[in-house]
């Protein structure tokens, strides 16, 4: 097995190709079922064996660097323009990469105003693992 | 009474629940509840019968399960007609068990989660920690391997090989949280092979106990790499490669070779060699040679490419790497150490970059690009 990351954006990646509203403008009951799609999403990877975790972001973060010995840390932003803006990240553990693409593209399918699939870009990153104890 | 020898008593106590006529999802579920009854009561209260407890126990768990949809009286009217279980039996079950959780029809993550809950004995929660993933996906995917093979029949025969390449599995995903998964691979693998006469149960079990005896050696405190050739051998565990090296020796000479018995004479070979420069290229390229005939398998092509470039030079080695398929794992890697061996530091140094970048675990990663900024270096002057 292999964890993967798929990362969501709320900017940065490729042109979206399904264009829809901010989530703020859809009718509520297209927000509930959303939200209830992307719960019953967890649920099934629950099932298959293949969940790890979900978290989604807040849109706006801070950056923060060390500031020199004694100084307090220095920050910068929030960014309203920054280019890559990550909005959340579901974390599975699955047998294969093609596994983790076929998760990505059924992700990628949660419905948006009228139920319409939003056809997002995610993007799927491998974690590194452990070194294997048979190596040379 | 210690963890691990409770852990000991699992397959059999499965077996004979089995054998009464539980079916083996309930069964098996029915036995980890007693077990996890038993790690919670016995430090406490020690049984005087630990496997007369864990079978009791489980037997009852089982009833309750059951009861609901089916006559509780006629089962223990069986119950009460049940024989005491003899040992020969026990090994034959135990076995049967390994066949069971190790069968073709389940993915190899699968596999491995049942062998080590069923046969291993260790909770849901030891697997899930050991595995960085949740404890209720773990237990899911046990239970769906349960349903996978819950058509199979116990008495099946199944192959050993099934079983040897979950136990590989095992060990080599080494150890993370509480549970030391390789300890426990050699420690199954040693089970299978009281119960069987297959060389190569020898020989994977060989080539584990030669690996794990290096390990101390493998990694320095903060958890870099440290290759072969640089390892302090005093720090080898030569108890546990002498009885790997017999156990080896004692396959090789029934004369039924298979892959996991050449692997481990390769590794026999390293570990014979008091310092990096004795070790025995020739013989370690003759071995590989063997491996290639046996399995077909590129990354064993690539590895004798290092072999053969320690036997007999590095543009040796580098006419063995065109043989192999660029796209393999690793290729880069030892590519950059046969450059250099051969002078080219410069693209010795990019490949390593090359190689790091393509690494698929931390310790590699880092390992390869301190080899890049090590001749980068050299290059700069």
């Amino acid at each position: 097995m292999a964890k993967y990351l798929l990362l969501k954006h709320y900017r940065g990646g490729p042109a979206p190709v399904v264009d829809f509203p901010p989530m703020d403008q859809w009718a509520p009951a297209e927000v509930d079922a959303h939200v209830q799609w992307m719960h019953d999403f967890a649920t099934r990877l629950q099932e298959t064996g293949e969940f790890v975790n979900h978290q989604a972001l807040s849109a706006e973060g801070t950056f923060v660097r060390h500031g020199g010995e004694g100084r307090p840390p220095v920050t910068d932003g929030p960014f309203a323009e920054t280019k890559d803006l990550i909005a959340g990240w579901l974390i599975i553990d699955v047998e294969t990469y093609e596994r983790a693409v076929e998760v990505a593209g059924e992700y990628s399918a949660a419905p948006g105003p009228d139920g319409e699939p939003i056809c997002e870009w995610l993007e799927v990153r491998p974690f590194l693992g452990s070194a294997p104890t048979v190596a040379e | 009474m210690n963890e691990t020898l409770l852990r000991e008593l699992i397959p059999a106590v499965t077996g004979v629940l089995v054998r009464r006529g539980a079916d083996f999802a309930t069964a098996e579920d029915a036995v980890q509840d007693a077990l996890l009854r038993a790690l919670a009561t016995w430090p406490t209260e020690p049984p005087a019968d630990p496997k007369g407890w864990l079978i009791t126990a489980a037997w009852r768990k089982f009833l309750d399960a059951t009861r609901a949809q089916s006559s509780r009286v006629a089962r223990e009217t069986r119950v009460a007609a049940e024989p005491p279980p003899g040992p020969t039996e026990d090994t034959a079950d135990t076995l049967q068990l390994y066949f069971l959780c190790a069968h073709p029809s389940l993915t190899p993550a699968s596999a491995v989660a049942l062998t080590l809950r069923a046969v291993g004995g260790l909770t849901t929660r030891q697997i899930a920690r050991a595995y960085l993933v949740p404890e209720t996906t773990m237990a899911q995917r046990i239970s769906r391997a349960k349903r996978t093979v819950s058509g199979v029949r116990f008495d099946e025969l199944g192959d050993v090989a099934t079983v040897l390449r979950v136990l590989y599995l095992v060990f080599n995903e080494g150890y993370s949280g509480e549970v030391d998964l390789a300890d426990e691979a050699i420690r199954l693998t040693r089970q299978v092979r009281s119960m069987t006469q297959d060389e190569e149960v020898s020989g994977l079990l060989a080539l584990m106990m030669l690996h794990h005896a290096r390990r101390d050696a493998r990694t320095t405190p903060d958890g870099a790499l440290v290759p072969l050739a640089q390892q302090d051998r005093s720090r080898w565990d030569t108890e546990l490669i002498a009885e790997g090296v017999a156990i080896l020796q004692a396959a090789l000479a029934r004369d039924r070779l298979g892959e996991y018995q050449a692997q481990a004479a390769i590794a026999a070979l390293h570990a014979d060699a008091q310092t990096a420069d004795e070790t025995d290229w020739v013989q370690i390229v003759g071995w590989y040679d063997e491996l290639d005939r046996l399995t077909d398998n590129p990354v064993v092509r690539l590895n004798r490419a290092v072999a053969v470039g320690e036997a007999d030079g590095a543009q040796a080695g580098l006419a063995a790497l065109e043989l192999v398929d660029r796209a393999v794992p690793r290729y880069p890697a030892v590519e950059a150490y046969l450059r250099e061996r051969a002078g080219d530091l410069a693209l010795a140094a990019r490949l390593y970059g090359d190689a790091a970048r393509a690494a698929t675990n931390i310790a590699e990663r880092d390992h390869l690009t301190r080899q890049a900024a090590r001749l980068n270096g050299v290059v700069r002057g």
